[in-house]
């Protein structure tokens, strides 16, 4: 190792620092800023003449020109191993819990954390045998993490052929361990621990080809699934006004989506909305591997009043802690909530960094990096032909609420589904608040293509006369309109409608959703209902909804769900019957 | 250690430049002129030129005038003996009382880690249904009151925190009117709550720095209160009057603006304050209830926008009253499962009724004709205005949600409101 190479803290203007370096400094490498006993951590972000510019990822209180600084040469990285799970990291992957224990209620400057266990034992089972041939990703062996087959593998930023020249045992080791030894075509060698790190702003690409998403990604939300669906290694947006509900909607996607694990990234918003998931998901039981929902679930956990520098790194520890579960032939669901507020963490340095800002001060990289973000999603062929996929979920604040701003605008160009929450749907409880008139989405859903598409026109057809309504009032509506008008407020109340306080309601498989949904589609989109008046149609309409509400919370297929089928069943055939008599009459 | 400096470079707003040697960022210096002595903090180094923001303003100052730095951060005494007393944003008493100095802590210190946070749990009543029932407060939420210039929001403030069940009261005023000042000061006396009150007071004529300061001296003293298990109720007001004065010194700092002319780091200023909103895992807690006005009356607007993004819900005060559409409590599911299983029921419905209303009376007033539907929404409407949304009302939650009942059976059929049939069984009022 060469000599640490030092510089001098010049200038400091927030989080932002000038150091002069004495040699030479690298972009991006990690440095270290030295103020009494504590070693702030920060990134080489910007390099003029001998000066080092350096975001501080802590606060910046107290240092003092002629501070000393240290550049390690290493970008910034993330440890990749067997305990990920389950796990509560900052956005510099340190471990909460660990931090709490150590210092207490409040986050110490300064203070740093190994991500994992460095002597937890775990059980290696070997795979590749002395005298193999491996590349970068390809397995050494695997040890248990939960129902996991956490693989080890060679790590992905080796260049060429290497041949494995001593394997472990199976056994227990811990991650100080060397489990295998490789050696490259000059001879060099390399050793391999249960752990490896990757720099964070560089995608894993240790696989053969990048496919076409095309599976749904079933999330059990009915509004999703069934109109704007979600493919497992695709990308979606969810922008909306405050309030509007995109956290729930999330906490809910991060507890039913049928996805293997699921890394939630908070960037930037309330402390309160992890707590609830940290503190109830250890409790929940996924219904599809009966284990606590915590043991699938990692959490990178940067709050608006954490740095916000640390911000703007925690969206990148999260895609590369998914893109490394990618790897072992899982498919993985990134949830980040918000990436507008990680688009203001790099406003804010832009603006310290005085660069010429783009619209509404952004600087006028935000949308390249917008789009290589949402591209480090995808579905993997891997080296042994497994599948892997990494599906980002982010949503958007929008200020104002205003679609039209930088930051929606770019996430919309690289996004394959969006899921437009609105004001007006919020403010009515019209949950989920999913706009069905503005959202779209390119991948196929797992019901029909024409089914789906009856749902779509329902509801435009019901909108439409609705704004009809507005000006000619409903006397001037005929009674027909005014049905397709029922009808599509109908299906928008008792199907896309979900209630997150309700057990059954919240979730819907895909099952009881191609049923309910096939069940709505033949009975009521498409009855001809000859109802008398108006006002006999809206009670009609009214006493179905009061049916399907309790319809929909029912235990599937349980002996309640089948009599409430069967009531409902005969409500409308009673009216449909009551059209026969009217008509022989 | 405490070195003098004579050299001021230059003087541009309320922020000043000294040429200095081994200052620390974010330091408080003492800047003594001709009419007195202020603090000033350091907002920038730029090699030996350091920014200092005057906290009196920099009237008068002279380039001449000395400074001398302190050697640590902005402090503030937390001690017991700060209930009953009043200070200005720098923590000068302005009572007759001493100046205290016991306990000192740094303002603004450092997050509060995530994992011991705890989930809120305990409901704050009110007697107010448009907040017991329609938005729960609970303890520890942040929560701003969103309305315009002109409406009755500090005296709802102050009923709630007299009401509400708490044990310390902390009061920080930025740009506030001396009127208003008075008006909590009397109020809170009226009621015997002084005695556990704490106020930080900027007035209007006050120096616009010491508008920046008012929150976090309010929340680092209640920050060690809440440490000393104690259940402490911060009370901001007016929030919109700090943005304004961050928007002033970044302006002055020649910081390029990001929307409006405020800068783009509002949403983290805020949020750094309004996070300090805390329930620990064994000691006490912090709510924030803060008023925010809003320019024009307009919700998009930079200061509301960036609030209603970081706190937990808002009440939007509209006329008077605490308007349905746009109040969310986003902490209400935490606790209205436990109060009483109609809660939630009620509060959906009512909700969704009252939005029908409102659909029928602009109906109304493009003069449609009313179907009996619409008929039957306006009766209803109107008793919910007056029986529920009115500030006049003053009833426990259990109360109002028998109203609710009685209202609903009076003006609809069971299946008109949409309600499931188990809980209409239990609930719904039977016909003498």
């Amino acid at each position: 190792m060469t000599a640490t190479r030092l510089g001098r803290v010049v200038g400091i203007n927030g989080n932002i620092v000038q150091a002069e370096f004495d040699t030479f400094t690298i972009q991006n490498e990690v440095a270290f800023v030295l103020t009494g006993a504590e070693r702030l951590k920060s990134e080489v972000i910007r390099i003029r003449g001998n000066t080092a510019e350096l975001q501080v990822y802590e606060s910046t209180t107290g240092l003092k020109v002629g501070d000393k600084v240290e550049f390690t040469a290493h970008l910034l990285s993330v440890e990749l191993g067997p305990g990920l799970l389950g796990q509560i990291f900052d956005g510099l992957q340190n471990p909460l819990p660990k931090l709490a224990e150590k210092y207490g209620f409040f986050l110490q400057r300064g203070a740093y954390e190994r991500p994992l266990e460095e002597n937890r034992k775990w059980h290696f089972t070997p795979l590749a045998t002395v005298g193999e041939k491996v590349r970068a990703g390809n397995k050494l062996g695997f040890v248990p993490e939960y129902i996991f087959k956490h693989f080890i593998f060679v790590p992905f930023g080796l260049a060429g052929a290497y041949e494995v020249i001593s394997i472990a045992q199976e056994g227990e080791y811990s991650l100080k361990d060397v489990v295998a030894r490789l050696k490259d075509a000059e001879g060099r060698t390399v050793d391999c621990f249960l752990s490896q790190s990757w720099p964070v702003k560089i995608p894993i690409q240790a696989y053969r080809e990048k496919l076409k998403p095309h599976q749904p990604l079933v999330t059990k939300m009915r509004i999703v699934d069934s109109l704007f669906p979600v493919a497992l290694g695709g990308t979606y947006c969810i922008p909306g006004p405050f309030g509007a509900g995109k956290t729930v909607l999330q906490q809910l996607t991060s507890k039913h989506a049928e996805v293997d694990v699921v890394v939630i990234a908070a960037c930037g918003e309330r402390a309160g909305e992890v707590v609830e998931t940290l503190r109830t998901f250890p409790e929940l039981i996924d219904p599809r591997t009966n284990r606590p929902l915590i043991e699938r679930t990692i959490i990178i956990c940067n709050t608006s009043s954490m740095p916000v520098a640390a911000r703007e790194s925690s969206v990148y520890t999260a895609v590369t802690i998914a893109e490394y579960y990618r790897q072992m032939g899982l498919n993985v669901l990134l949830l980040a909530d918000s990436t507008s507020r990680w688009a203001q963490a790099m406003r804010e340095m832009s603006g310290r960094l005085e660069e010429i800002p783009g619209e509404e001060a952004f600087p006028a990289y935000l949308e390249s990096r917008i789009a290589s973000f949402y591209e480090r999603a995808g579905v993997v062929r891997l080296s042994d032909g497994s599948v892997g996929s990494v599906t980002i979920g982010g949503t958007v604040s929008p200020a104002g609420g205003n679609f039209e701003e930088p930051v929606t605008q770019a996430t919309l160009k690289v996004v394959g589904a969006f899921h437009g929450l609105s004001r007006e749907r919020s403010d009515a409880r019209r949950y989920p608040a999913i706009d069905p008139l503005i959202s779209w989405s390119k991948y196929p859903g797992f019901l029909e293509e024409k089914i789906m598409q009856r749902g779509h026109s329902v509801l435009r057809k019901s909108h439409e006369v609705a704004s009809m309504m507005k000006v000619v009032g409903e006397e001037g509506t005929a009674l027909g309109d005014y049905i397709d008008y029922l009808k599509g407020e109908f299906f928008d109340f008792v199907y896309l409608q979900q209630n997150a306080f309700d057990d059954i309601d919240q979730a819907t498989p895909q099952d009881r959703q191609r049923y309910i949904f096939e069940f709505i589609h033949r009975n009521i989109l498409e009855a001809p209902f000859n109802l008398p008046d108006k006002d006999s149609a809206l009670h009609f309409f009214q006493k179905l909804r009061q049916l399907f509400k309790s319809w929909n919370s029912a235990q599937w297929q349980s002996a309640e769900f089948r009599s409430l089928e069967a009531e409902i069943s005969n409500e409308i055939t009673q009216v449909l019957k009551k059209k026969m008599n009217n008509q022989n009459e | 250690m405490n070195k003098v400096y004579t050299s001021i470079s230059n003087i541009a707003g309320d922020v000043i430049t000294v040429e200095a040697e081994g200052v620390g960022y974010n330091e408080i210096a003492q800047v003594t002129t001709s009419r007195g002595t202020s603090l000033a903090q350091v907002i920038r180094i730029e090699s030996n030129k350091v920014y200092l923001q005057v906290f009196a303003g920099s009237k008068g100052i002279s380039t001449g005038d000395k400074v001398r730095f302190l050697g640590h951060p902005m402090r503030i005494s937390s001690g017991e003996d700060l209930l009953g007393r009043i200070f200005n944003g720098s923590g000068v008493p302005l009572d007759k009382g001493p100046s205290l100095s016991d306990y000192v802590v740094d303002i603004g210190g450092p997050p509060v880690n995530p994992v011991k946070r705890i989930i809120p749990r305990k409901m704050i009543r009110t007697n107010i249904p448009m907040i017991d029932i329609f938005n729960s407060l609970v303890e520890s939420q942040k929560l701003p009151i969103f309305s315009i210039a002109g409406e009755p929001y500090n005296e709802l403030l102050v009923r709630i925190a007299q009401q509400a069940e708490v044990d310390i009261i902390i009061l920080g005023g930025m740009g506030l009117k001396y009127d208003d000042y008075l008006f909590f000061r009397d109020t809170l006396e009226e009621h015997g709550s002084l005695s556990r009150a704490v106020f930080f007071i900027h007035t209007a004529a006050d120096p616009i720095v010491e508008c920046l300061l008012v929150p976090d001296v309010t929340l680092a003293v209640a920050e060690q209160f809440a440490l000393r298990n104690k259940r402490v109720l911060v009370l901001l007001t007016d929030m919109t009057n700090f943005c304004d004065a961050l928007k002033e010194i970044s302006i002055t700092m020649e910081q390029i603006p990001s929307n409006r002319g405020y800068p783009g780091d509002l949403y983290s200023q805020l949020a750094r304050r309004y996070e300090k909103a805390v329930d620990f895992e064994t000691a006490g807690s912090i709510t924030i209830l803060a008023a925010t006005t809003m320019p024009g009356d307009d919700v998009t607007h930079p200061i509301p926008d960036n609030t209603g993004y970081i706190t937990e819900g808002q009440l939007y005060l509209k006329a008077g009253v605490i308007e349905p559409f746009g109040s969310l409590s986003r902490l209400k599911q935490q606790v209205n499962a436990k109060t009483r299983q109609d809660h939630r029921t009620i509060m959906d419905t009512m909700i969704q009724l009252f939005a029908s209303y409102r659909e029928s009376l602009e109906k109304q007033s493009m003069g449609f004709q009313m179907s009996a539907w619409d008929k039957k929404l306006l009766h209803y409407g109107k008793i919910f205005e007056e029986e529920f949304m009115s500030l006049k009302v003053n009833i426990p939650l259990e109360k109002a949600l028998d109203r609710a009942w009685e209202v609903l059976a009076e003006c609809f059929t069971p299946e008109e409101t949409g309600i499931k049939k188990t809980i209409i069984d239990q609930f719904w009022p039977k016909r003498q």
